[in-house]
């Protein structure tokens, strides 16, 4: 938990060749002789309180009552198990953790995606206006995610942009594929998903682009007089000086992906039917609604772990062993 | 990994460990709170000194949030000693915090609680809500309402029967579920109000057939097609099974009469009778959609009936859902307002009572009547005024005389708005047949009559 928190904050805060200074600062500090290893916690002493009481706490009494049988008003009963058994024997659970990964794609592999080709094309010709750019494609990160939810309910509503734009293309010999997006089965999803990707571009861009600044100018150089063209250029220079930026932004994409209740809570509750239910959503459906607390809590906790694994997944699979 | 965050980590481990093993089960804080009403009754206000009431309600509507402010004027005015503490939510915020609120150490005085297995129940069974029947023998609620609205706000202290047991709540207005319809659009399709269903299909097919959206339908929140449902089924179903049913005293789901009203609906939406992409339009928006004249007929609770009033004028009619035969009595889903009830943790429960009866009295009838509600009880002084709010009267007059109102659907279980509302939206989506939506309702209901 501690190793997660001490890394986020730096990585978000300045990129990504903080950690490693960190760390090693870090080490030198517990290592050299002389210094006050035991004064040094007295300092983290009140942040290590705040952190403490409203997050490890907090995440205790939720594992802790994860393990009864409990509608938030009488007495609890002991469950074990039970509820995380229910967590995946439950079809419409199950589902909902089958969104998920539908949405991890959409919140984290395509905005990645897309990010690249952005930043592949900023990072070779000078484009004017390129800070405006920056912060218009920025900008879905700032707005509060409700807002943004009520935003593209009415973008996805039967006679909003989306629908109209669709009408004229029908109207000019293409198939009807007007829909009403969040409360079509099939297309509900897809249409969450792609409010996340339009969020996310913004993030993985910013981060990508402070990266390549950093790429040495000698590198593009050297691969243009071998006669790179843009794609080898992008696999063999660009991608490879991307490595941590990359791994940090699958992480908050995924992080978001994973915590993403708002937008599901504001656009759709989880409709049509089980279409757009998701892991975060239940948490908070089945204790406060449904009065299932110990169930819901028994997801929370699931979604944490695997929050967490996801970030060491990412960690091992991009930066590498020694990262 | 450096050692000192791992020495770190096994330390805060060693301390949360500690401190879990000192903290106890969730809600077996030993203080389940003594929820017997008082032996001796103090109807004395003036007497009580210096009280400060909270009251936690959900009337933040236009009509509905002018009625209670005046009422809690009027209290103060009557007993300066009493100060009211109001705090206002939206329904479902309310359903939402009152849960933490009342298992909190220092709940509300007086909260709104809804009716219902989810709610009320549920707070009856944890002693969370205290019993007014000895103030209902100084007060006599049980004498002014019909049986039939006390029975809604009364369970078994166990919380597993509604509609006996004791009363825990009395509410100030009534509500029911009936059709709206665009006068304007029906004189020029040449149509008259339906008088029974077979005439309301043959309304809806000429509506259709000119091109008119028939039914105003916004289903995005799964419940709007649960109530629509509703509707179809007191047409169907014999209005006691229904009660029973929802009630848990009896029948099941998947009866043939509630069949074929979850039939009928899918019938009524494979013709296109409902708004285009019903399940991508938001329950209040449905009202909106139809002021604006989309839609010659829409379903709706008389909580929308003030505000179209205001924005359609004399355009718009408001009856009872037609009967299956003409001139039969016809039933539909209602009942009242949450009913305002008293939490048993209360230092001033005598107080909350007088207040609970003030704003149930007949002089409430009357202030409801003035901000364009529609009381519980008849007003004794005033009358509506506005065409739509003498007509949503007359339709309450005429099921309060002929007992033909049956409970919400959502009281059957405490999960029973996804369980039934999710398959019903498949229904309405054409994606899963009558029979195995009205199968998915028997199951969720059966798995909670068991746990009972």
């Amino acid at each position: 938990m501690t190793t997660v928190a001490r890394r986020k904050t730096p990585k978000s805060r300045h990129a990504a060749s903080a950690p490693r200074t960190a760390r090693r600062q870090g080490r030198a500090f517990s290592g050299s002789p002389g210094e006050p290893g035991r004064i040094g916690w007295l300092y983290t002493l009140p942040a290590l309180l705040v952190y403490g009481t409203f997050l490890l706490w907090p995440l205790a009494r939720g594992a802790q009552f994860s393990l009864y049988h409990w509608d938030g008003l009488g007495q609890a009963t002991w469950a074990g198990f039970s509820n995380y058994t229910a967590t995946w024997s439950d079809p419409s659970l199950r589902g909902a953790f089958g969104h998920l990964l539908v949405l991890i794609l959409f919140y984290s592999v395509l905005p990645c995606c897309i990010a690249f080709v952005l930043v592949a094309a900023m990072s070779r010709t000078k484009i004017r206006g390129l800070t405006f750019f920056r912060t218009v494609l920025f900008l879905p990160q700032v707005v509060a995610m409700v807002a943004v939810a009520v935003a593209w309910q009415w973008v996805y509503s039967a006679d909003g942009p989306v629908n109209t734009v669709l009408g004229w293309l029908h109207a000019l010999g293409l198939p009807d594929w007007r829909h009403g997006w969040f409360g079509d089965f099939t297309f509900a999803l897809p249409a969450v998903g792609a409010v996340g990707t339009w969020v996310g571009i913004g993030l993985a861009m910013v981060l990508f682009l402070a990266g390549v600044q950093k790429i040495p100018r000698e590198l593009y150089e050297a691969a243009r007089i071998d006669g790179a063209g843009p794609f080898r250029e992008f696999f063999a220079v660009t991608l490879p000086g991307l490595r941590r930026e990359l791994a940090v932004a699958l992480t908050l994409t995924t992080i978001m992906a994973i915590r993403n209740f708002d937008l599901i809570y504001m656009a759709t509750a989880g409709g049509p039917g089980d279409a757009t239910k998701v892991p975060a959503y239940e948490v908070y459906n089945r204790t406060f609604n449904t009065g299932e607390v110990g169930l819901g809590c028994a997801i929370g906790v699931t979604l944490a772990v695997l929050a967490f694994a996801v970030t060491a997944g990412v960690r091992r699979l991009v930066e590498g062993k020694d990262a | 990994m450096p050692t000192l965050t791992r020495r770190g980590a096994a330390a805060a481990a060693a301390a949360l460990a500690t401190l879990l093993a000192a903290a106890c089960a969730p809600g077996s804080s030993g203080d389940k709170p003594e929820s017997k009403a008082p032996a001796a009754v103090s109807t004395d206000v003036a007497k009580a000194g210096n009280v400060t009431l909270t009251v936690w309600d959900q009337e933040v509507q236009g009509g509905q949030k002018k009625q209670i402010e005046e009422l809690n004027k009027r209290f103060e005015a009557k007993y300066p000693n009493v100060k009211i503490k109001r705090v206002s939510r939206s329904f479902s915020d309310l359903q939402k915090t009152l849960r933490l609120a009342l298992s909190g150490g220092s709940p509300p005085d007086v909260v709104e609680a809804n009716q219902g297995y989810a709610s009320m129940a549920q707070y009856v069974k944890a002693g969370m809500l205290l019993p007014l029947d000895s103030y209902d023998q100084v007060y006599g609620w049980r004498k002014r309402y019909p049986k039939g609205l006390t029975d809604l706000n009364s369970v078994t202290q166990d919380g597993k029967l509604i509609g006996s047991g004791n009363l825990y709540g009395v509410s100030l207005n009534g509500e029911i579920v009936g059709l709206y319809y665009n006068k304007e659009k029906l004189a020029k399709l040449g149509v008259q109000p339906p008088k029974s269903w077979a005439e309301f299909d043959q309304a809806l097919a000429t509506a259709k057939g000119k091109g008119e959206v028939p039914i105003a339908f916004g289903n995005l929140e799964k419940l709007p097609a649960m109530q629509l449902y509703g509707v179809l089924q007191d047409g169907a179903a014999d209005k006691e099974a229904v009660r029973k049913l929802v009630f848990g005293s009896g029948g099941s789901w998947t009866d043939a009469p509630n069949v074929q009203a979850a039939q009928k609906l899918a019938d009524w939406s494979k013709k296109g009778y409902f708004t285009k992409d019903a399940n991508a339009v938001k329950w209040d928006d449905t009202p909106v959609n139809f002021a604006k004249g989309d839609g010659v007929f829409m379903f709706g609770g008389t909580w929308w009936a003030s505000e179209l009033n205001d924005k359609m004028k004399d355009k718009v009619g408001f009856m009872v859902p037609p009967p299956t035969q003409a001139g039969a009595p016809s039933a539909t889903m209602g009942g009242e307002s949450l009913p305002w009830s008293i939490t048993s943790k209360s230092k001033n429960p005598d107080v909350a009572a007088a207040y609970i009866n003030f704003i149930t009295s007949p002089e409430a009838m009357d202030v409801s009547i003035e901000t364009g509600n529609l009381p519980a009880l008849a007003a004794p002084s005033k009358q509506p005024t506005g065409p739509l709010l003498k007509e949503v009267s007359t339709a309450w007059a005429e099921l309060s005389k002929n007992d033909g109102i049956t409970p919400y659907l959502d009281y059957a279980t405490p999960t029973f708005a996804d369980a039934f509302g999710g398959p019903l939206q498949e229904l309405v989506a054409g994606r899963k047949p009558a029979d195995a939506v009205m199968k998915a309702a028997q199951d969720d209901y059966s798995a909670f009559q068991k746990k009972k």
